[in-house]
């Protein structure tokens, strides 16, 4: 196999407004450094991430995707997270059934005031991605850019 | 075809320092449906605000985009400016460029990269946004006060003056709650009774309070400004209206052996009861589980001595349904169970107290008039030792991880009232730390040391045991002359932890409201919204959320109060646009959506619908009351049809902005 030294991974990370995307920002305040590879969206709750967004996200040729929430039990919502945190776990035997190797998706719980585990994590999650080279197996190669 | 504007601001230096400003506005300026793409200094300034709204007007705006801070910092002031230039606010969308990339990245052409794809990204979701109105929700001019403590009392008075209705729901025949139990209070040493009674009479007596003690609320429907509360209103076989509290039941009722609460068990009551002299209601009640005529139907001299009548051993339960505006939870807080502290002998010892029996103990209206007494023999204690924070600071299972933060002060208290009556026992104090920050406390707890020679002794109390003379062994370690003592004591009191009422976590999960791991209630945020809870329209009130003494409890009480009449003075409230919507085509009526809302947002309605072959069938579809749903969008994601959508951030929006990012 034909590794590719150049190769910088596409990462879509999903963040609740309430916990995860304070969090990020956070990280920014304190200029808590991460790499340009991951792009945040914002949903209100980790529960509006449908894993069809995640599937979409792998498709259009993402390297890696991660979710996070808020902690357990402080979910802004009271349950939301507790529903994410089974839906990823179905969604991994998803992926393992596709054949999309596991490690490109992750859950992480990040609260308001965690920027430095925020940074930390998504520095930790690149490299993984990384190490992972591209993600090819459902990548739909019409939406890949020329 | 839309028609969108993108403003691309520096931010002094904090977003153009890292990111090339015009290069993301010239790179925005070709995506698909952008008319205008600008960048500018300072765009939440005014100039940079009219510069938006200028624009709309001159370029007719279908939709905005804003490279700047957070939409945490500026959404609301750049949605108010699309506003009054005439385009909906819902229409605007922010690209974090300054918290999530300039600020994190260093090196200038890729973080302008991202930028770039930021910036997309909120291009392409603008083009799905709708524009959204806010609905309005009427407001009912009543509130619920749940917990009939000092925190209560004062949260429904002060509501009361402001001229609002006001429900006091009390679990147990009286309010008051514990500091009715107390004897006298520190840091001015009052006696409690004098200052809480006449304020609970001022509640009973105020025409816009209510109060429905013997009570429990058993339901919670609706939403802020529109509660619906089921209260159960307990059997207590008295008619509240007649019963006029004379007390001649109590004296006649043969079954003398029910361990009185109030007096923490130290002596016995009556199967029919009359909590306290003051309490109020004064009404008493019939204690099914100790009745003779409740439970093998012999008995029934309590109706014989009553001359009002007001016996009526049929009553039952009682549901009433009630509408409120805003509910305040004043639960407070109960001494923990001793049963797992062993070493302290507190179950094999009467004289081995916790501090609250101390105050009954020490009370003029408690078992022995106000004579401090052994439980046991009723002899005098000459020595006493005092263990701090027993079930507090704790970091294994047992206790609490938390400080009880009222202990150090009581305790003090006892130490200096016991000194002062009883200048001939001799009183210790063994402690972790004495923790006495407040106004005049640490002046109070010196008093106790230096005025009044309470021996306080930094060290840990390692076991209690009761001798065979009656004396009680305490072995403890004194860490500061680093020695193990050993104390021939005739009491023990024990500084035991406080914790949330049992009935906090059912009530939390009704309410939809969040508690702690110690099943503290949540405040919204810790520093600046300390009284409200995170769901809004339910306020916090007391020890219920923390502990506290009784001057913070007032001060919290009065704050959670001035909330509720925020809210209760509004006669409609704006409800968030954001919420989540079925299409009734799509929708096949699976339920699977019901089931996951946490705010039970969502019914089904039976509608007609005509068929492609011009019948008509009835189907049954989801329908979401905008007002309940708080927009989580749980239920979109459950839709197994897909019918579910979430106006602002829908299913299509999002599909954008992962194509935008992954293209
Ligand atoms: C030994 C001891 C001594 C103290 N001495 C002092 C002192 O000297 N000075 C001082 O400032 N503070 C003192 N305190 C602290 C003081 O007791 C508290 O600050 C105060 O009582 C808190 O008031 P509250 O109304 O929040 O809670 P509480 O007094 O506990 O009242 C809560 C009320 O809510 C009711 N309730 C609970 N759950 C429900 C439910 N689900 N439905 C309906 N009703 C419910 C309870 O029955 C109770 O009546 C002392 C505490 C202790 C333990
Ligand atoms: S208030 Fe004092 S006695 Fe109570 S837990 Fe805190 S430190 Fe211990
Ligand atoms: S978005 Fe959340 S709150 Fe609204 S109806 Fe769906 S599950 Fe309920
Ligand atoms: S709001 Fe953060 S996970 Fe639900």
């Amino acid at each position: 196999m034909q590794v590719n030294n150049n190769f910088e991974p596409v990462i879509v990370a999903f963040c609740c407004n309430w916990c995860s995307y304070a969090g990020a920002d956070l990280s920014g305040t304190n200029r808590l450094n991460y790499p340009t590879n991951v792009k945040i969206i914002r949903v209100p709750c980790s529960c509006r991430v449908n894993p069809m967004f995640i599937l979409r996200a792998f498709q259009k040729g993402a390297d890696g995707v991660i979710i996070c929430g808020c902690h357990p039990g402080d979910c802004h919502y009271t349950s939301g997270n507790y529903y994410t945190r089974r839906r990823i776990t179905l969604l991994y035997s998803m992926l393992d059934f596709l054949g999309i190797e596991r490690n490109r998706t992750r859950l992480e719980w990040v609260s308001a005031a965690e920027g430095a585990k925020f940074a930390a994590t998504m520095q930790q999650f690149t490299e993984d991605v990384r190490k992972l080279g591209p993600n090819r197996r459902l990548e739909d190669l019409r939406c890949r850019k020329q | 075809m839309q028609r969108i504007g993108v403003f691309v601001c520096h931010c002094g230096t904090n977003i153009a320092a890292t990111v090339d400003v015009k290069a993301v506005a010239e790179a925005l300026s070709h995506e698909p449906g952008v008319v205008i793409s600008q960048d500018y200094q300072y765009m939440c300034s005014e100039s940079g605000q009219n510069l938006v709204k200028d624009a709309i007007k001159e370029h007719k705006l279908s939709g905005v985009v804003i490279c700047s801070c957070s939409p945490r910092m500026h959404e609301n002031t750049f949605r108010k400016a699309a506003a009054s230039a005439g385009l909906n606010p819902y229409l605007v969308e922010i690209a974090n460029i300054r918290e999530q990339c300039s600020w994190i990245h260093k090196d200038i052409a890729t973080a302008t990269d991202k930028a770039i794809i930021l910036g997309k990204a909120a291009v392409a979701k603008v083009h799905l946004n709708a524009p959204l109105t806010a609905g309005e929700s009427p407001v009912v001019k009543r509130a619920l006060v749940i917990g009939g403590g000092i925190a209560g009392i004062q949260t429904a008075l002060d509501i009361a003056d402001a001229g609002f209705d006001v429900d006091i729901v009390e679990k147990k025949p009286t309010i008051g709650g514990k500091m009715a139990q107390i004897d006298k209070t520190f840091p001015t040493l009052d006696c409690s009774a004098c200052i809480l009674t006449p304020k609970m009479v001022e509640a009973s007596q105020n025409e816009h309070i209510t109060i429905h003690s013997y009570s429990e609320v058993s339901d919670v429907k609706g939403f802020i400004g529109n509660f619906t509360v089921t209260i159960k209103k307990k059997a207590r076989y008295v008619d509240e209206v007649k019963c006029t509290g004379c007390g001649a039941c109590m004296e006649k009722c043969p079954m003398k052996k029910v361990p009185n609460e109030f007096n923490e068990g130290l002596n016995n009551r009556t199967a029919i009861y009359i909590p306290f002299a003051q309490a109020v209601p004064k009404v008493a009640a019939i204690d099914p589980n100790y009745c003779l005529m409740l439970k093998n139907g012999k008995c029934g001299v309590c109706s014989k001595v009553c001359t009002a009548g007001a016996i009526d051993y049929k009553q039952q339960d009682k549901f009433i349904e009630q509408k409120y505006g805003a509910i305040v939870v004043a639960t407070g807080y109960n001494v923990i169970n001793l049963d797992k502290y062993d070493e302290f002998a507190y179950n094999q010892c009467p004289d081995v107290v916790t501090s609250l029996e101390l105050e009954r103990l020490m009370n003029a209206a408690g078992p022995n008039g106000g004579t401090l007494l052994r439980p046991s023999d009723k002899t005098h204690p000459h020595t006493i030792v005092f263990v701090q924070c027993v079930g507090s600071r704790c970091d294994d299972e047992k206790g609490k991880p938390y400080c009880s933060k009222i202990c150090c002060m009581y305790t003090a208290k006892h130490a200096m009232l016991i000194r002062e009556k009883y200048p001939d026992t001799e009183v210790y104090v063994f402690y972790i730390d004495v923790r006495t920050p407040g106004k005049n406390f640490d002046e109070f707890y010196r008093r106790a040391v230096e005025q009044y020679n309470v021996h306080y002794i930094k060290g840990m109390v390692g076991k209690v045991t009761p001798k065979a003379d009656g004396k009680i062994d305490v072995q403890a370690s004194d860490l500061l002359a680093n020695e193990q003592l050993h104390i021939n004591a005739d009491m023990v009191v024990l500084a035991a932890a406080i914790e949330p009422d049992k009935s906090a976590r059912p009530l939390a999960t009704m309410l939809t409201t969040q508690m702690d791991t110690n099943d503290f209630f949540t405040e919204a945020h810790p520093k600046l919204r300390p009284v409200e809870s995170a769901t809004a329209g339910i306020f916090l009130s007391g020890a219920c959320q923390g502990p506290k003494d009784i001057p913070e409890t007032v001060a919290q009480a009065s704050a959670a109060a001035a909330k509720a009449i925020g809210l209760l003075v509004k006669n409609s409230i704006t409800c968030n646009p954001c919420v989540a919507h079925s299409d009734e085509l799509l929708c096949n009526g699976c339920s699977s959506c019901e089931k996951v809302c946490p705010y039970g947002a969502i019914t089904y309605q039976d509608k007609e619908f005509r068929m492609p072959d011009r019948t008509t069938a009835i189907r049954r579809v989801a329908s979401v009351n905008p007002a309940v749903c708080q927009g989580c969008g749980a239920c979109t994601v459950a839709c197994p049809s897909g019918a579910m959508d979430l106006n602002g951030f829908s299913n299509s929006q999002i599909m954008a902005e992962v194509d935008a990012i992954c293209k």
